[in-house]
């Protein structure tokens, strides 16, 4: 059972070192805020923990005589939960950073809380491009991945391969909205059409109703706008309701390797999304796989611990060159200083808070393709990162001078 | 025909000695002392919270420790009037003290409706009508456009009070919330010592004997139960303005569950049991909140060993010892 | 699918949304009626609402997951554990807590079961996290057919052939049978029953736990189409106490009628406005209180 208690009082013993005097309270307190129980808890989840803890450690700050300590809560997937951990943290118990937060309707509270309070947050998985778009703050940075992002890869590889009709099967919260939005722009700039659209509860256990309605719209396409449990339920039940024998197919708009994991290859093969992050890439992601694997169970890093790694790193190189964690200037810092890591190679950090770096459109392999535990994508193309992203004066960002 | 809260009450003297209401002032001067002073050692936000749920189980326990009733569908009160007040402080730009009135008054509404449905009711199918009919008003927030669905309605400003007034430090809103919880305190307990309360008392131990004496219990009984639904709305919009926040959380059936356990623990039927039940619960809430669902169980452990052996409750146990009622 | 082309159109809806989601609808239905069957079975005897049988539902499809997983008992084995098993533990609850509230306010029980409700998906919760497990459809089951509208698949047609056959079974057995009659007569009269000899105690005890088993049944049942999870059952319950007050709480065929008949309400109002889909049961619900306060085929209480 995890003992939160236990693992910080670890972490400070092992990173014990002279304090600095601008940093508060002489401590780099980092919280990781995600669920832990439901059905992002494999995406995200421990292994965002592991994934920070992993990075105070390579940045060597017990060398460089700076104190990390990290914690971590589970939201529960619900606004008020995380919103009040996050004021908790702020207020009393001296957090820096927040770190994390999937569940797009979370990190939207959180963004406005941080703003308000004058720290910094880090999104490493949430989605919804609104983040760096209207509610765009300059004490948020959204690493990782966004719904444009998404709609952008996978709509226009779809489309542009014969899915021009497309019916949603949308989850009823700021994610799956927006990635309906996004996607929706995208086919229906491609020349697509849109047959269809029904909204589902998040963790729906049941899509058969869902699934029939998209079945009677005969659009080639049903887009999943969805993640985890729930994309993977939809396309297991599809596989019941016989939606692919009638001709259909699924687009999968959100998908993680632990996704993939979890349906297995012989029901996920042939599935065609966007990553910005795939642990065969190279030798360095490579490595870095293998290290976490070491220490999450097995489990491999999705995009979102690759995130959780880099956005944490990134962060204590600004700590360390602006010798002080005050929230609006150490975001400034990152959006300062380029980026450069194992895992997503050399990027920068935009005035809205969108961290830029390329994107990959990958296909599940069919199970005789795969050799080894994990080794579940091909990579299809690599969209460079100017292009992976929504160009900046597109997004009604605030902080973006026109 | 026996119901909950009826235990309470006989286990003291069914006529209140000589000094009981000074009792009862002493422990309410003894309650307004610490509460004024615990904000500056105790995180105030958490409190302010506290003082929320107090005020709830103050509203529901009139409506179950006076009139007998088990409403399980409260949290339709609470949450609406939260709702009402995030959009109209958010949206209309209204005051706070507006957006407050504006909740509850929605909520008074939501009472009037509910109530007049279920009233003819009583039991167990009281329990289980307003146990529904809260569910349906919770779909109807989870589709409704304005409620922002599961993200719900973020960013709520505090806004200035009366024109004067700016919310946003936290000892200021947590002065003006404690102001707020002991208005609808004296409220409820004028209320139960009215004669208004002493019809209520009198239906709820002899229907029949009330009604050959003139009165139309069903007329009280809804009064009642708008009332506490008021109360219940006030809670829940001054809860939309400290945490700037409404959500489903609010509306949802487990948090109907939470206020019955609140009350039960506290003591059915006493004055101050609610207070006492929900100070408790938060604090064990706000501990084992690292831990997911240890809450769940805690409360439901709570919730059996208190019906099989503590039905009393805190102040309820606390009341037979000193032989007063409180 | 692609087969048989129907051209007219109901109401402009087509007939595979209108028949697909009736069908939807009536394998929802088979579930309603199985629990609320359960819950007015405990109500008409113990005059208790057993806020615990979603939770028991739940555990019916975790004992199955079990089964499967630790002894390598199939669906099978697992339709016939299960309740059994669940039973035996609904007889030992009721022994051990809820005998004791029989003297007081019947709201006590009702509060109790729900304190139980918590524990139980609190602990559940806690092991599992609550997105959720698989469960393979017993291959005898697997495939579907086409039937020209739709798509069905083998095991939710089954669903519902079985849970007729079970709503069936119990109606007989309580309607037409001695011991049904011995039932009935201690709801109506403990006492008088009591002094015939029948030993009312122990009557209760095995209708709790029956009511319990039908509860694990269904759970069974719905594990390989709804995923077991440690909170399926907390917000379908809900939906059940409304069936039941709609039908009449107490009233057996009053409980399975109004199951299916709301299951397939529900599927048609998915259809035409889908927005109403999860409230209409509850807005029905309130029209019946208005017009008839003990239900369709309620007693007078």
């Amino acid at each position: 059972m995890r003992n939160p208690l236990a693992i910080t009082a670890t972490v400070l013993a092992l990173l014990a070192g002279p304090a600095h005097a601008q940093i508060s309270d002489g401590i780099v307190k980092i919280g990781v805020l995600n669920d832990q129980s439901s059905l992002y808890a494999d995406l995200a989840g421990q292994g965002s923990v592991v994934a920070a803890r992993m990075a105070v450690e390579d940045f060597g700050a017990a060398a460089k005589g700076l104190k990390v300590e990290i914690i971590f809560a589970d939201h529960q997937n619900k606004a008020d939960v995380g919103s009040q951990i996050a004021r908790q943290w702020y207020d009393a118990e001296k957090v820096d950073l927040i770190l994390d937060v999937p569940n797009s309707g979370v990190a939207l509270a959180v963004n406005q809380i941080t703003r308000d309070k004058g720290k910094a947050f880090i999104v490493s998985s949430a989605a919804s491009s609104d983040l760096t778009g209207k509610a765009c703050s300059p004490n948020t940075v959204h690493w990782t991945y966004d719904t444009w992002a998404l709609a952008n890869g996978t709509g226009n590889a779809i489309v542009k391969t014969g899915g021009d009709t497309w019916f949603f099967i949308t989850a009823d919260y700021a994610f799956g909205h927006a990635l309906e939005r996004d996607t929706e722009a995208v086919v229906v700039k491609t020349g697509g059409k849109v047959l269809g659209k029904v909204r589902h509860p998040l963790n729906n256990q049941d899509f058969s109703s869902f699934l029939l309605q998209a079945q009677a719209s005969k659009a080639k396409i049903i887009g999943l706008a969805n993640a985890g449990g729930d994309t993977t339920n939809a396309i297991k039940q599809g596989a019941e309701f016989g939606i692919v024998k009638g001709g259909q197919n699924f687009a999968g708009l959100l998908v993680f390797l632990t996704d993939v994991h979890a349906l297995g290859l012989d029901k996920a093969q042939g599935l065609i999304f966007t990553e910005t992050f795939y642990w065969d890439l190279n030798e360095r992601t490579r490595a870095f796989a293998k290290r976490f694997a070491e220490r999450n169970r097995g489990i491999h890093p999705t995009m979102i611990h690759a995130g959780a790694y880099a956005g944490t790193m990134h962060y204590l190189k600004a700590v360390e060159a602006l010798k002080g964690d005050d929230g609006a200037k150490v975001i400034a810092k990152m959006k300062e200083m380029p980026t450069d890591d194992p895992l997503f190679g050399k990027g920068t950090i935009r005035a809205d808070g969108r961290k830029i770096h390329p994107a990959y459109l990958v296909e599940v392999k069919k199970p005789a393709e795969s050799k080894y535990p994990w080794d579940y994508y091909k990579v299809r193309t690599t969209i460079p990162a100017e292009q992976a992203f929504r160009p900046i004066d597109q997004g009604d960002c605030p902080l973006v001078k026109k | 025909m026996s119901s909950v809260g009826a235990e309470v009450e006989s286990a003291t003297p069914a006529e209140a000695p000589a000094g009981t209401l000074r009792h009862q002032a002493v422990a309410f001067v003894i309650m307004v002392a610490v509460l004024v002073v615990l904000p500056f050692f105790v995180y105030p936000i958490f409190l302010m919270k506290a003082l929320c749920f107090a005020l709830f189980a103050c509203a529901f326990n009139l409506l179950i420790g006076y009139v007998g009733l088990l409403s399980f569908g409260h949290a339709a009160f609470l949450g609406a009037a939260g709702y009402v007040t995030a959009h109209a402080a958010k949206v209309w730009g209204w005051p706070p003290e507006l957006a407050i009135v504006a909740g509850t008054a929605t909520a008074a509404a939501l009472g009037l409706a509910v109530g007049a449905v279920a009233i003819r009711s009583r039991g167990i199918y009281f329990a289980n009508i307003t146990l529904a009919l809260a569910q349906m008003i919770y779909f109807f927030f989870l589709q409704a456009k304005f409620t922002g669905g599961e993200d719900g309605i973020q960013s709520v400003p505090r806004g200035t009070l009366f024109g004067f007034l700016d919310l946003r430090p936290t000892v200021t809103l947590y002065f003006v919330v404690l102001a707020i919880f002991l208005a609808g305190f004296l409220l409820v307990h004028r209320t139960i010592h009215s004669p208004f309360g002493q019809v209520i008392k009198a239906i709820r131990e002899n229907e029949a004997r009330a009604i050959s004496l003139g009165y139309r219990p069903e007329h009280y009984k809804l009064i009642a139960f708008v009332l506490s639904a008021t109360l219940s709305g006030l809670a829940g919009g001054t809860k939309a303005i400290v945490f700037q926040l409404a959500s489903l959380t609010d509306v949802h059936w487990t948090m109907s569950g939470e206020v019955v356990l609140m009350t039960l623990l506290g003591g059915l039927g006493t004055v101050f049991g609610p207070v006492v039940g929900a100070f408790l619960l938060i604090t064990i809430e706000h501990y084992l909140a690292q831990l997911g669902a240890w809450v769940t169980i805690v409360q439901g452990v709570i919730f059996v060993i208190c019906v099989l052996a503590f039905r009393r409750g805190v102040v309820g146990e606390l009341a037979r010892l000193i032989r007063r009622p409180l | 699918m692609r087969g048989n082309l129907i051209v007219f159109q109901f109401l402009g809806i087509p007939p595979q949304a209108l028949f697909g989601q009736l069908l939807i609808g009536l394998i929802n239905g088979s579930f309603y009626a199985l629990l609320s069957l359960g819950l007015s079975v405990i109500f008409g005897l113990l005059n208790i609402i057993n806020f615990a049988h979603g939770a028991q539902y739940m555990m019916g499809a975790f004992v199955a997951y079990f089964l499967l997983q630790y002894a390598g008992l199939g669906y099978w084995w697992a339709l016939l554990l299960t309740p059994v098993l669940m039973a035996g533990l609904g007889m030992a609850l009721e022994r051990t807590t809820l005998k004791r509230l029989y003297h007081l306010d019947h709201l006590y029980g009702l509060l109790l079961t729900f304190g139980f409700a918590l524990i139980i998906q609190g602990v559940f919760r806690h092991a599992f996290g609550s997105s959720g497990l698989p469960y393979p459809i017993p291959p005898e089951l697997a495939g579907g057919r086409n039937l020209g509208f739709m798509f069905l698949p083998n095991y939710r047609a089954w669903v519902i052939v079985f849970s007729v056959g079970v709503c069936l079974a119990t109606w007989y057995v309580i309607e037409w049978t001695k011991l049904g009659s011995y039932l009935r007569a201690a709801t109506e009269n403990p006492a008088l029953v009591r002094a015939f000899g029948i030993n009312v105690p122990r009557m209760i005890t095995l209708t709790y736990g029956f009511g319990v088993g039908l509860a694990a049944l269904a759970g069974v049942l719905a594990a390989p189409i709804y995923q077991v999870n440690p909170l399926m059952g907390a917000d379908l319950i809900i939906v059940v106490f409304a069936v039941v007050v709609i039908g009449g709480m107490g009233s057996i065929m009053g409980s399975i009628v109004t199951g299916f008949a709301l299951g397939v309400v529900e599927g048609l109002t998915k259809v035409f406005y889908p927005e109403a889909s999860n409230t209409v049961i509850f807005v029905i619900m309130a029209i019946v209180l208005l017009v008839r306060p003990t239900g369709l085929f309620g007693r007078a209480s």
